[in-house]
């Protein structure tokens, strides 16, 4: 399917062409250290997941759901398009996609970097815990749902409800933000702030202005229960 | 769960391998929905109008076509596989539909047109396929469906795609919350339904629209705003192939574009096996948007 890339020496290949998915995630699960390449991934599904060493891991075209789930230490490049749940629950290490990513890319995620070159669909970073995410283009709607701790960086625009009931993670859109979810609120961009994502955007290979993006946060108004509805019940 | 596929093709010269290009593209959806398949084949060449009917062991054929044959005073001839009979008549194929569910009760016409021939079959889906002989078959596009039923019993009134107007059928992954409300409406503006499915109930919404003169991305705006429920919906018509999701947006969808070939899949497994995948536009389609191809090409609205 798709043509042999140009691989360095001293890289493991697994072609899923003729490999089954269970024996080349076990041949990555088990490695300590490497590199790999994944050939004609055809997106299947849950790819190099698991993986808990700091190996290098490149698949070569599209992949199906939960890609690099609950990734620690390694290095993973999708180098297409990824299916929902990408690095869902990633504790740490970094998962690339060279394409777009379907529905709640990074999940969960407790650290580690995800970055997805092109757009990300609905529920990107729902209820992150630690992880930053940078997305080169947009994201869709209900993206950092329950944010709880971590940073997600848009370049382009997010869709609605961005940041709904979020705790504690940092969100910067470079863009527009169809719609604010709700207790999710524009924050103002301190030095700190702009010296975080300068660093995130580093890591992340992306060229970018701190300067130009846009900070939101919690209102924190969803904490605890407001007194004056107590009457209510 | 439920896996859905579409292909439109833009390329005639693909027309002779319509249904053997389509055959993977519903085996890798198989993990999605394994009891029960269905697909339709929109036919190419001159029009041959035919009702895709299905029908109990035993039931009698011949009794069939000769009552639609004096109802409608056209000749009725029969072609039989397995459990489904397809029925060709110049009748009006709405007439003769409505008789034939009238006068029948075991019968179950599953489609009606002048391009659309549709086969449905619970269990094994690669079963379904082979059975109804789907790698063999030509056409200008088809959709099919392989079911995990989550509403409903595993019974062959909930397999997909549903068909209640001429040429228009629909394949539906989600479930629908109004459809009890609609099904009322929808049966005292003159439309016929035939199980209990939701979703035979949003191919009947887009049918009345149609028939009422709506274009198939107006009837597709209607239905945005009267279905409720969580859907990803892929239909086709006589010459045409829809795409869309609901607000939400919680059940897949891939779409995939080339010179030769618009797919649509669940999954993009389902798509990695076609022919020039590497140089497709590959991309998921919004939520609340109205993907539509024709003879003039792709037209979006959101």
């Amino acid at each position: 399917m798709s043509d042999a890339p140009n691989l360095a020496r001293n890289v493991t290949v697994l072609d899923l062409q003729n490999t089954p998915v269970k024996d080349a995630n076990t041949a990555l699960q088990t490695a300590q250290d490497g590199a790999f390449a994944m050939l004609n991934p055809g997106g299947r599904h849950a790819l190099a997941c698991g993986l808990d060493a700091p190996v290098s891991v490149s698949i070569e075209g599209h992949v199906g759901y939960y890609c690099a789930g609950m990734n620690q230490h390694a290095e993973v490049t999708v180098r297409g398009n990824a299916g929902t749940g990408l690095a869902e629950n990633i504790m740490s290490g970094v998962v690339r996609v060279t394409g777009d990513a379907s529905q709640s890319a990074a999940a969960t995620g407790h650290g580690g970097l995800v970055v997805i070159e092109g757009n990300a669909s609905a529920r990107c970073g729902i209820s992150m815990k630690g992880v930053d995410i940078v997305v080169g283009g947009n994201v869709g709607h209900m993206s950092a749902f329950m944010a709880q701790a971590g940073n997600l960086v848009v370049l382009g625009d997010a869709g609605e409800d961005l940041g709904d009931s979020i705790y504690e993670a940092r969100l910067f859109v470079r863009g527009k933000v169809a719609r604010l979810g709700t207790d999710c609120v524009e924050k103002p961009m301190r030095a700190e702030h702009l010296d975080t994502l300068r660093d995130i955007l580093a890591r992340a290979g992306m060229e970018a202005a701190p300067e130009e993006f846009t900070r939101y946060g919690s209102a924190r108004a969803l904490y605890h229960f407001k007194i004056d509805n107590a009457g209510a019940y | 769960m439920c896996g859905i596929v579409g292909l439109f093709l833009k390329d005639p010269g693909l027309y002779p391998r319509l249904g053997s290009l389509m055959l993977p593209m519903l085996a890798e959806m198989c993990e999605r929905g394994p009891d029960s398949a269905g697909f339709a084949i929109y036919r190419d060449g001159p029009a041959r109008p035919t009702l895709s009917c299905l029908a109990p062991k035993g039931f009698d054929w011949e009794a069939a076509a000769a009552s639609l044959a004096q109802a409608t005073g056209s000749p009725c001839d029969i072609e039989r596989i397995a459990d489904h009979g397809l029925l060709r008549t110049a009748a009006d194929l709405h007439e003769a539909r409505r008789h034939l569910i009238e006068a029948f009760p075991d019968l179950s016409v599953l489609a009606a047109g002048e391009a659309i021939e549709l086969f449905k079959g619970i269990g094994d889906p690669m079963a379904v396929a082979r059975t109804f002989g789907l790698a063999g078959r030509s056409g200008t596009h088809g959709l099919a469906h392989t079911r995990m039923a989550t509403e409903s019993a595993v019974t062959i009134a909930g397999s997909h795609p549903f068909s209640t107007g001429a040429d228009t059928c629909l394949v539906h992954n989600g479930s629908l919350s109004n459809h009890h409300l609609l099904r009322e409406v929808l049966e005292s503006r003159g439309e016929t339904l035939q199980t209990e499915n939701d979703s035979e109930v949003a191919a009947a919404f887009l049918a009345w629209r149609m028939r009422e003169g709506d274009t198939l991305p107006q009837a597709l705006e209607a239905a945005l705003s009267r279905l409720d429920g969580f859907y990803t919906l892929t239909i086709g018509t006589r010459d045409g192939f829809a795409v869309l999701r609901d607000p939400i947006a919680c059940k897949p969808a891939v779409l995939a574009e080339t010179d030769q070939w618009v797919a649509m899949a669940s999954e993009f497994r389902a798509i990695a096996q076609l022919p020039g995948v590497e140089r497709a536009r590959i991309w998921e389609p919004e939520p609340s948007t109205i993907y539509t191809w024709g003879p003039d090409g792709m037209q979006v609205a959101a």
